[in-house]
């Protein structure tokens, strides 16, 4: 292990560690807290909503709730990819000002549960304008691998809502 | 105490707003001092002078101490009930209910209000009290005249002696003597004598429930009156109490403190301006939206029921599962079971769902009640005599339906007494009773909630309505209106009748906005009115905003459903009423109308809009009076939906009014044919 600093599920947690579950988008690997996740669904097709952007699949019952669901790969960009057997939604609570939302994004698949330290988050460099930084709460590096950790208030909260209540703003004008 | 009283506090407050709205009620049904109504509103104020007492509340307790000590005089027949008393308890109510607000929401009340309402209510015991003379502060104790002032407030006597005598049903009500010692103990030092010889001698007459002993009780220490007194707060009325002071042996006095109005304060005392007192009946703050609510036990029991005759008829589909496994030879005997299971658990599903729907309804009177108050206020105010009605109170309606009607009926109530009702001269010289009568009714009719406000009074004049509808340009000059499509030109925006407005109404909040808010509901407004006999509002609400009927329908391989209560009609086009405006803009012709036909699959950026085919198929419906055409592709059946808000994990999405869940489990989007036909008479909006 080149980074002794990050260490797997099997170790136990030590303090200042947070857990992430990590899932992969084109073999790129992306973590979020374990504890914003509520469950892991397989892919089932959702009932699209009008005038939303693209990555906004539609929505979906989870046990008599609505729920909408986020393409990941087409949020950030990415080539979408068709859906299959392994294609998973993770339902995440997203914290917002004023409640707590809950969202599924729809990912190519569910890889791991680590520990990581605060300290061993590295600031995301500049990204460019495509992608904003702010949601990505910083990068870690587990077994060579990079892990981007994302910062799921940020990325589906209000910046989320906010761009689709411009299309709104511009479908009511 | 160890038990964490937080979690009673919120019981303790919505028992205390509940008990200001009785004391409220019954403070303005108060006619002439009947001993029985004046009991309960001494109940009412005792309870929360108990409770606040017991959180702590000392400011609040304080208070309520002395609109008991009022009211326990009125009851003695000590003071009348005359109606500016009435009037100051009335205020009281308003203070108490400031004061619980400025608890509940960790704000301040009015602390100058308080005062004075306090003062105002001292200066009044001070007038009634029999040894008072103008000028010398009458310090004289509530009760029985008996001089207090050589109490224990400043002098410190060495502890105090209390006498405590239980009636024999004490135990009965949950109150235990032996906590009260303990708590004064906590006071200070304390010896406990017990008198035994109420014990009777003969066994068969000894009840072990009851309470056959009377004690003395000498405390020693520095507590006040007030904290031994408090102490037995909750058994007030279940014993003989009496507490002196150690020092004097001789004078004995009651458990009621002094109150010492200075003559400054009762000269001081000014009466309230009433435009105060009406603006308070009907603020807002009673229409707070609560977070839990009071439901009858009847209907929990009821749902323990359906749930479980739902546990039978589940062991029962297990048990036809497993005979299926064991012998599948017997398959039709099976089957036929399965179905009558089937038959069965749907008959439970609907019938839980229509209980627990019930849960959610909650009597109308909770917005009625605050009518009498307002009514009263306002008429003083504007000298006027009105009888004020309330029927059909005990009419259900959905909790939330009922929190935003309160605003709506404040100010249509407001209205009809205001501007409906005339000057008792006014109405003698047209020849009618000098009172006048508003009626506010609730009732249930096809589905509905409707709330009528009536009042015989001078009615609306459709000529000046009209008038002032062509000033605004709402009607052009040309155009012809029967006289009940003027009447409902009152719930336009921009037509003020300006030359009405007094201090009363004109808060802002104006006959369109009450129409929004109705129509929010789901609901309409309209109005009758008959110069010189009155008028009449009928607002007609939904029972519930959770369920509706829908109709479903197919757009593309997508599953939609209409309220039921928008179609119009469902109809198959005729080419020759098909018409193009602008070339790109279909219209249909149905009757004398032409219609706008909306392609959902392109107004909702699902397709390319498509040419409309030869035999189409087209609901026409209706919303906010836009009628709209919707291309479907096929009808589906009609069935009750419960409607779940996008909002809650999302947002709104225009065009939607929320979505609903299939049979099947799939989601279907609930359309909103108002912000269709918005959408679609807007510009072409396929999103970019």
């Amino acid at each position: 292990m080149a980074n002794d600093a990050t260490q797997s599920i099997h170790d136990p947690a030590t303090a200042g560690e947070d857990q992430y579950l990590t899932f992969i988008l084109a073999e790129e690997e992306y973590g979020v807290d374990i504890l914003r996740v509520q469950e892991i669904k397989g892919w089932e097709r959702p009932t699209p909503l009008p005038n939303t952007p693209d990555y906004i699949r539609g929505v979906i019952n989870v046990r008599g709730m609505i729920v909408p669901i986020i393409d990941m790969r087409m949020r950030f960009g990415m080539e979408p990819m068709d859906y299959g057997p392994t294609t998973v939604v993770i339902m995440l609570r997203v914290v917002g000002e004023e409640r707590e939302r809950v969202m599924g994004v729809v990912v190519d698949a569910v890889s791991e549960v680590y520990s990581i330290g605060a300290d061993n988050l590295q600031p995301a460099p500049d990204f460019g304008t495509r992608i904003g930084v702010n949601f990505v709460r910083g990068l870690a590096t587990v077994e060579e691998q990079m892990i981007l950790v994302l910062d799921i208030d940020t990325l589906l909260g209000p910046g989320l809502i906010a761009s689709t209540d411009a299309i709104e703003a511009e479908a009511t004008a | 105490m160890s038990i964490d009283m937080a979690q009673f506090i919120d019981a303790f407050l919505e028992e205390s707003f509940e008990g200001l709205e009785r004391m409220e009620t019954e403070l303005l049904a108060l006619d002439g001092g009947d001993p029985e109504t004046l009991n309960t509103i001494f109940r009412c104020a005792h309870s929360i002078k108990g409770g606040a007492g017991t959180f702590g509340f000392g400011a609040i307790s304080g208070f309520t101490h002395g609109v008991e000590t009022l009211l326990d005089r009125m009851r003695n027949g000590e003071q009348e009930a005359a109606p500016e008393t009435v009037n100051l308890l009335l205020r009281a109510v308003d203070t108490l209910r400031a004061q619980l607000h400025a608890a509940r929401d960790g704000g301040e009340a009015d602390a100058a209000e308080v005062a004075e309402v306090r003062t105002l209510i001292e200066a009044h015991l001070g007038d009634a009290a029999p040894a008072s003379e103008a000028g010398t502060p009458p310090a004289v104790d509530g009760d029985d005249g008996i001089d207090t002032s050589s109490g224990a407030h400043d002098g410190g006597p060495r502890g105090w002696r209390i006498h405590f005598q239980p009636y024999a049903d004490l135990m009965r009500t949950g109150n235990d003597p032996l906590r009260m010692f303990e708590v004064l103990e906590e006071l200070g030092t304390l010896s406990v004598h017990c008198e035994t010889d109420r014990l009777p001698d003969n066994a068969d007459a000894f009840d072990p429930e009851d309470c056959h002993l009377a004690w003395t009780l000498e405390l020693e220490g520095d507590a006040t009156r007030d904290q031994v007194q408090e102490v037995f707060e909750w058994v007030e009325d279940e014993c003989d109490l009496l507490i002196e002071p150690l020092d004097a042996d001789s004078e004995p006095t009651t458990e009621a403190p002094p109150l010492t109005p200075e003559p400054a304060e009762m000269g001081a005392t000014t009466p309230r301006p009433p435009e105060a007192s009406a603006a308070r009946g009907g603020s807002g703050n009673r229409g707070a939206e609560s977070s839990s609510m009071r439901v009858n036990a009847g209907k929990i029991d009821a749902l323990i029921d359906m749930v479980g005759e739902l546990v039978i008829t589940q062991s029962m589909l297990t048990d036809i599962s497993e005979q299926l496994e064991e012998d599948p030879s017997k398959m039709e005997a099976q089957i036929e079971r399965l179905r009558t299971g089937l038959g069965e658990l749907e008959r439970n599903t609907r019938e839980l769902q229509e209980s627990v729907m019930s849960i959610r309804m909650v009597p109308i009177a909770q917005v009625f009640n605050r009518f009498p108050r307002l009514v009263h206020d306002i008429s003083g105010q504007l000298g006027k005599q009105i009888e004020l009605t309330l029927k059909g109170e005990y009419t259900e309606v959905d909790k939330t339906v009922m929190e935003h009607l309160g605003d709506p009926l404040v100010h249509l109530v407001r209205n009809a007494v205001d501007h409906g009702i005339e000057m008792p001269e006014e109405r003698a010289a047209a020849g009618k009773p000098e009172t006048g009568q508003v009626t506010l009714e609730a009732f249930h009719r096809g589905g509905n909630v409707v709330i009528e406000i009536r009042d015989d009074g001078k009615g609306m004049d459709a000529d000046r309505i009209l008038a002032k509808a062509r000033d605004a340009g709402l009607v052009g000059p040309n155009q012809h209106l029967d006289r009940h499509e003027i009447l409902q030109l009152v719930f336009e925006p921009g037509l003020s009748t300006a030359d009405q407005v007094s201090d009363l109404s004109g808060r802002g909040v104006g006959m369109d906005v009450v129409k929004k808010n109705i129509r929010g509901l789901g609901g309409n407004v309209e109005l009758e009115s008959e110069p010189g006999k009155g008028s009449r509002l009928t607002i007609r609400l939904p029972l519930t905003l959770s369920i509706m009927d829908g109709q479903l329908l197919k757009i593309g391989d997508e599953t939609f459903v209409i309220p039921l209560i928008a179609i119009v009609e469902s109809l198959q086009t005729l080419p020759e009423s098909v018409k193009q405006a602008f070339g790109k803009l279909p219209l249909y012709r149905l009757r004398d109308e032409y219609i706008p036909i909306v392609d959902l699959a392109a107004l909702f950026g699902r397709t390319e809009p498509s040419p409309l085919p030869e035999r189409a198929l087209l609901v026409v419906a209706e919303a906010d009076d836009q009628r709209v055409a919707l291309r479907v592709d096929d009808l589906l059946g009609q069935q009750q939906v419960v409607i779940k808000t996008l909002e809650t994990n999302f947002r709104k999405v225009p065009g939607t009014a929320g979505a609903t869940i299939l049979g099947d489990g799939q989601v279907a989007l609930i359309l909103d044919i108002a912000g269709i036909a918005r959408m679609a008479s807007g510009r072409d909006t396929r999103a970019a």
